[in-house]
């Protein structure tokens, strides 16, 4: 872990996710091409770019489903070591790490409640305080202590996306805005220090566009942590994040607050089309 | 009322072409499939060569009767059920009700030919039918069955008007209501069944064996049930973890002159053992991949049994098992040096009938563990990662939830259950060989676990009892008994998709007790 201890400098002291020149290719195709940003800690940072702009390649590199062909992800947890995310297995992204994500196409537990799915995100801590399975197995008491504090903790935050009356229905029988509450919520219950949202706001009307904004900046204000958002939706982005990343054909074309983003000429060109020209 | 006599109006000139060119096809295909193989039947006559005669006749019925079946499900889907109904009735009344009477009252049944026409029924020399055999008629009535169920099925339906989405959806929740309270009370009601049978008058020895083999696959399907119903891991090779079971106790028994009862959680090991072994390889398989790979697993450990000849005993198998014993006292008749039979322990009368029900109270409190580990397990954090993988995996992954270990305790712990399961085979058989695990087994308590509806309990213990009970049963229909049971395997499927008892309930629920009423006011 001493590796990382140069890019520890570089980055800064707030600084919770270090990209440094990572690039991935699937053969030929180049999906990301030296990519090189910091997400700080209590930011919205927005990652945007038009179809294939390489957004969600980022993502699955970062969550471990892919590893970078080239390049560093370092992740930098308060005061312990950093870790760095390309060398480690998937699962382990989550369970040390503490990266926890939320996918473009919905992927809930789809047969199994709702407070199931929160459940299953706190598995790790409660794997431990069953004595992996043993101790949970004859009853101890350590485990139902456990396994209350965990269904707590999954209420809280059915309350707080307001999926409280929806807790013992199936998840994949719920609305579709109340899916995409649902999987930030079971995100959420890992205790995360960084939390990635693939496109959170597809397929929400603007009132549950303006819902989720709140959601968004509450949790980056009280838990502290950092966000990583993927967003089409423009009202979404430039409203809450703090800054933005834009991504082109795999490339970083720019970087910046949101007014910076919008002024930067390669975005207008890039994304927003010629006619935005002001 | 006015525009569903509209629509029927509508609707009749396409209901009488569609039925006409379905009929048309049907009698098409009719003809190809019986032509040759129906059409003419070889026949050897001593001293002669091999000749034929044919049989026209039988194919010129089907092509009559079938078409007209379809002609009447044709016209119960387009909603005049009542010709279908009326015609139906006639059908099945002469044609299973004929062969009823020739079998109850013994008058043989006869083909049409030209001296039945205009003659009584002595001349013919028994009921004329169309395929001159009690079987086949009676078949054919009971398709006509069928086409009267669905005539009176659309009746009802037209009756009540066709249900909405929600309705439909409403339906189905009250199906799975039902299905969970069917469960609460079933449970229960069939353990205390089980133990109390060998009291009541009607059970003998027969009885006793047969429900023992029923409980074996009631404990198999309860351990493929993790496996299959909870971890969603689609296992064709569960057989070779209950071989397993069964030569661990077999060889710890005559090598090591272990008893059944030190041998049984050594049993277990080794075949969860065996599970960890088969899972390595097989993590990064989904679905018909991984079922293919199973599948050659359980051939492999057969294969094995039957080469290696020094260890297995090749395909003579083992035997001399040693029996089992009322933890230590052997149910004999003597007593072997130094040891106290179990009659004597008891002061009782010795009786062969005392193994056999001690053998049937042990595999019962055995599938009674395996049922509540599971049970217990499924509300587990391990239980909940299985069934999260089921559904999705990449979720879980991204959950930071090991896929790895998940999936191999849950081969693990399926394989232990299936060794215990593998001991009792052994220890109740007193001899084993690699006839006894083909991979038909696998098939037969996957179709149980399929059947009971995957994931419910109960359901298993339901389906085991129809598979395993309902061929013994049968025994009486001795040539039909397969077909007989095919029969019931489709009905079932038709008429429950999801298994018998397809109910899942959750792991946790958010107030115990009012979950139920609080899902239906989420609903309103």
């Amino acid at each position: 872990m001493s590796a990382a201890a140069p890019q520890m400098a570089t980055a800064g002291n707030d600084a919770l996710l270090d990209v440094n020149h990572l690039t991935m290719r699937f053969g030929g195709l180049v999906a990301i091409d030296d990519v090189t940003f910091v997400a700080k800690q209590r930011e919205i940072t927005g990652i945007i770019g038009p179809n294939g702009a390489g957004k969600t390649t980022l993502f699955n590199c970062l969550t471990g489903f892919y590893k970078p062909t080239v390049g560093r992800l370092t992740l930098f947890n308060g005061g312990q070591p950093a870790y760095l995310l390309e060398q480690m297995e998937g699962y382990m992204i989550g369970k040390k790490a503490r990266v926890a994500r939320t996918f473009q196409n919905i992927r809930l537990f789809a047969g199994m409640s709702a407070l199931e799915n929160l459940m299953v995100a706190q598995h790790n801590k409660l794997m431990l305080a069953s004595g992996y399975t043993v101790l949970g197995l004859i009853g101890l008491p350590v485990y139902r202590k456990a396994e209350k504090a965990a269904k707590e903790k999954a209420i809280h935050w059915l309350e707080r996306v307001n999926l409280i009356d929806y807790a013992d229905l199936s998840a994949g029988n719920l609305p579709y805005g109340a899916q995409r509450r649902l999987e930030i919520a079971r995100a959420m219950c890992t205790d995360p220090v960084l939390l990635c949202l693939d496109e959170p706001a597809a397929g929400l009307n603007p009132r549950e566009s303006a819902e989720l904004n709140q959601l968004l900046m509450s949790i980056r204000d009280e838990f502290g942590i950092g966000l990583l958002l993927i967003e089409h939706d423009m009202s979404v982005v430039m409203g809450i994040s703090d800054h933005i990343v834009v991504l082109d054909y795999g490339k970083k074309i720019s970087d910046g607050t949101p007014v910076e983003v919008q002024r930067d000429p390669a975005v207008i060109r890039a994304y927003l089309g010629e006619e935005e020209k002001e | 009322m006015a525009t569903m006599t509209m629509t029927a109006a509508k609707a009749a000139p396409t209901a009488l072409t569609v039925a006409l060119k379905e009929a048309g096809m049907t009698a098409f295909v009719v003809f190809m499939l019986c032509f040759l193989m129906i059409g003419f039947e070889t026949q050897a006559t001593q001293g002669q060569p091999l000749g034929f005669v044919t049989r026209f006749g039988a194919i010129a019925w089907g092509i009559v009767l079938v078409p007209l079946g379809r002609v009447a499900l044709v016209l119960d889907r387009y909603g005049h059920a009542m010709p279908s109904l009326i015609g139906g009735g006639i059908a099945f009344l002469y044609l299973f009700g004929g062969a009823v009477i020739s079998l109850a009252f013994d008058i043989p049944i006869v083909a049409y030919n030209e001296h039945i026409i205009g003659s009584d029924l002595a001349a013919a020399g028994g009921i004329p039918m169309p395929f001159g055999d009690p079987i086949v008629d009676a078949i054919f009535g009971l398709g006509a069955l069928y086409i009267v169920v669905m005539a009176v099925l659309t009746l009802r339906r037209t009756a009540h008007g066709e249900l909405t989405l929600e309705a439909r959806e409403a339906k189905e929740g009250r199906s799975s209501a039902r299905a969970k309270r069917l469960s609460l009370v079933l449970g229960p009601t069939l353990i205390v069944v089980a133990i109390i049978i060998p009291f009541t008058p009607f059970s003998d020895r027969g009885l006793i064996e047969t429900l023992t083999l029923i409980l074996t696959y009631v404990m198999l399907g309860w351990g493929l049930n993790i496996v299959v119903g909870l971890a969603g891991l689609l296992d064709l090779g569960y057989v070779a973890f209950y071989a397993v079971g069964a030569y661990s106790y077999a060889k710890l028994s005559l090598d090591l002159g272990l008893d059944f009862w030190a041998s049984l959680p050594l049993a277990g090991m080794f075949a969860a053992f065996f599970g960890v072994a088969l899972g390595f390889p097989v993590l990064r398989l989904r679905g018909d991949y991984l079922a293919i790979v199973t599948l050659g697993f359980g051939e492999m450990v057969r294969i094995i049994l039957i080469n290696w000849q020094v260890f297995t005993g090749g395909p003579n198998g083992i035997s001399g098992i040693k029996k089992i014993t009322f933890f230590g006292f052997p149910f004999e008749r003597n007593a072997p040096e130094g040891t106290v039979t179990f009659a004597n322990l008891f002061g009782l009368e010795f009786s062969t009938m005392h193994r056999v029900l001690f053998l049937y109270y042990v595999i019962l409190v055995l599938a009674l563990i395996t049922n509540f580990f599971t049970i217990r397990l499924r509300r587990l954090p391990i239980g909940r990662a299985w069934e999260a993988l089921r559904e999705d995996e990449t979720a879980c992954r991204a959950l930071g939830i090991n896929p790895t270990t998940t999936k191999l305790t849950a081969f693990a712990m399926g394989a232990m259950f299936a060794g215990f399961a593998g001991s009792f085979f052994a220890v109740r058989q007193l001899f084993i060989s690699p006839e006894s695990f083909v991979f038909i087994e696998s098939a037969v308590i996957l179709a149980i676990v399929v059947l009971g509806g995957m994931g419910s309990q109960v359901g298993v213990a339901l389906a085991a009892i129809l598979l395993i009970g309902l061929p013994e049963v049968m025994r009486e229909l001795s040539l039909y008994r397969m077909l007989a049971f095919g029969v019931v395997m489709v009905l079932i499927m038709l008429w429950r998709p999801k298994g018998l008892l397809a109910h899942r309930e959750p792991t946790i629920l958010l107030r115990r007790g009012n979950g139920r009423k609080k899902k239906a006011g989420a609903l309103a």
